[in-house]
């Protein structure tokens, strides 16, 4: 066969080159992304501040932004641990989630009657609120970690196992036919064609997880209000309210959301690097 | 043309569950080494009468006989084909050369091997130094030459073509008409071609089946007894032009009947 056209050939090298110029290793439309959500925050924190001071806002009812860095400095030492606490309990359900979603979701793919039977349990457990099952669990569970872990779990593994179970369903037909063609085995169509295939639909699913993840431990540690020095943010955070120390309760709640944004975006940057190649969630839009 | 027989179709039917037939009656042998083309409209089962040939679907009707093939394991004829899809059908998170190892890579050979025959396949249809690039990087032409090679890696006997160029601009067209053209010339394979265009089928084929719809059945085989290579010259020739009216003329008839 003779040799593609240039015209083929610059057309596929238009199509692999980068599009923007770089500024500080960033390009002008990821500085966007950073700068414009950043100073809309800023102009927030400062109309905030600038409230509590012209309205004379007491701090136990609204503190400034400034006051609750103070706290958050002061209190350091014991919030961090706190913050440790959490953070053990989330990133174990998060790991937990990612991995028994994504075996479930193998097996519901490689038996239709797995799935039937289990499918709607994994319902029950996802439609059912955490907070009214969180203290059944803490009474039946010893460990009061395990207990949390497992109400963590429950919130966080569904969208994992939904998002997971579409992706494997949702192969080309085309290239189903294609390893049929050429007699590939089970393992071969599952390892090759299905689990790529899954991966974006996984991943978006992990994102969902990580969120939940957080939010499941917080519900439970409220629920389960264990005292001492093992107890996480939400302790944290129970503990600052009853004693109006409301600064420090903002402290705490930085801290929560904090979290939540680091395990979005470390997430979300997990997705992109296994993606960018291939998939056009992942790659910029050409102009 | 005419070496002895490859696939031998008898009165071969495909009727769905639904009670729709899609193919009646078709008896048809396909010759070692010949270019066919299966031309007609669309809805005529063209493509299940492909699907069937490669064991993609199963003939409700008739038998597909493989004279000279023997059964693998299964008791299966062992078909050994390749085959490309209307769409490129590529997998978009493997490289060019990944794609076109994996019949290998499938079949257990060493990646090593397979990557080699990988390559060399690639720079057959005019890819070499494309190994490394994705799909989504590539042309639509390039998509396509990539799905024939991934097609023709193990060698087949056969090539089933599913429409694969009715996506592509007229100019990218011809020139993958010219190139499949001269790979078959040189590799000798059996193909058989499904398109609606009388144009192409003229062109590429040595014997033309055009199929009529509502049931899917042969209407009439015509022989295109011009040699090869085909070119430019034969694409504007009187001959070609000639051809293309009879065919055009029994795809009508076809179609009204």
């Amino acid at each position: 066969m003779s040799q593609i056209s240039a015209s083929e050939k610059a057309e596929a090298a238009a199509l692999a080159e980068p599009t923007e110029r770089a500024v500080l290793g960033l390009t002008p439309s990821m500085w966007l992304r950073i700068l414009a959500p950043a100073i809309l925050g800023l102009i927030f924190l400062g109309a905030w501040e600038v409230l509590v001071r012209v309205r004379e806002i007491p701090p136990y009812i609204l503190p400034g932004p400034l006051a609750i860095g103070r706290a958050l400095a002061a209190d350091w030492a014991s919030l961090a641990v706190s913050l440790w606490v959490t953070l053990q309990i989330t990133f174990a359900a998060l790991v937990m989630a990612a991995v028994l979603g994504l075996v479930l979701a193998v097996l519901f793919a490689q038996s239709r009657v797995i799935e039937l039977s289990l499918y709607p349990y994994a319902v029950i457990l996802q439609v059912t609120p955490i907070v009214a099952i969180a203290p059944l669990i803490i009474i039946w569970v010893d460990d009061i970690r395990v207990a949390l872990l497992i109400c963590a779990w429950i919130v966080a593994f569904f969208p994992v196992l939904s998002n997971t179970t579409l992706g494997l369903n949702s192969c080309d037909r085309n290239l189903e036919d294609l390893f049929r063609l050429y007699r590939a085995n089970r393992w071969q169509v599952l390892w090759r064609l299905r689990l790529p295939t899954a991966m974006p639909y996984f991943l978006a699913g992990l994102r969902i997880s990580g969120g939940l993840a957080l939010i499941g431990a917080i519900v439970a540690e409220f629920v389960a209000g264990t005292g001492g020095t093992a107890s996480g943010l939400a302790y944290r955070i129970l503990e600052a309210g009853y004693q109006l120390q409301i600064p420090r309760m903002f402290a705490a709640l930085v801290l929560v959301s904090g979290t939540g944004i680091v395990i979005f975006v470390a997430l979300s940057l997990v997705s992109h690097l296994l993606l960018r190649r291939w998939h056009e969630s992942a790659v910029e839009r050409r102009r | 043309m005419s070496g002895s027989a490859l696939v031998a179709l008898r009165g071969v039917g495909k009727r769905y569950a639904t009670g729709t037939v899609a193919v009646q009656g078709v008896d048809l042998t396909i010759a070692e080494g010949e270019f066919l083309a299966l031309l007609g409209p669309s809805g005529c089962g063209k493509s299940t009468l492909l699907r069937m040939i490669a064991g993609l679907d199963t003939a409700t009707a008739g038998t597909i006989g493989w004279p000279r093939s023997g059964h693998d394991a299964r008791g299966e004829p062992a078909r050994d084909i390749g085959f490309v899809f209307q769409e490129p059908t590529l997998m978009p998170w493997a490289s060019a050369l990944a794609n076109v190892a994996l019949p290998l890579s499938l079949a257990g050979v060493a990646t090593r091997e397979a990557e080699a025959r990988a390559a060399q396949a690639l720079g057959n249809v005019g890819l070499a130094g494309f190994e490394r690039a994705f799909p989504r990087a590539l042309s639509g032409g390039m998509k396509m030459r990539v799905s024939i090679a991934r097609a023709l890696v193990t060698r087949p006997r056969l090539l089933l073509m599913d429409e694969p160029f009715a996506a592509l601009d007229e100019i990218t067209r011809h020139r993958l008409n010219n190139d499949l053209l001269a790979l078959w010339e040189r590799e000798r394979f059996t193909a058989i071609f499904v398109t609606h265009s009388t144009f192409e089928s003229v062109y590429l084929a040595q014997r033309i089946i055009v199929m009529a719809a509502r049931p899917g059945r042969v209407a009439a085989e015509i022989a295109v007894n011009a040699g090869y290579p085909r070119g430019e010259i034969y694409r504007t020739s009187a001959e070609y032009a000639g051809h293309c009216r009879a065919v055009s003329e029994r795809l009508g008839e076809a179609m009204a009947a």
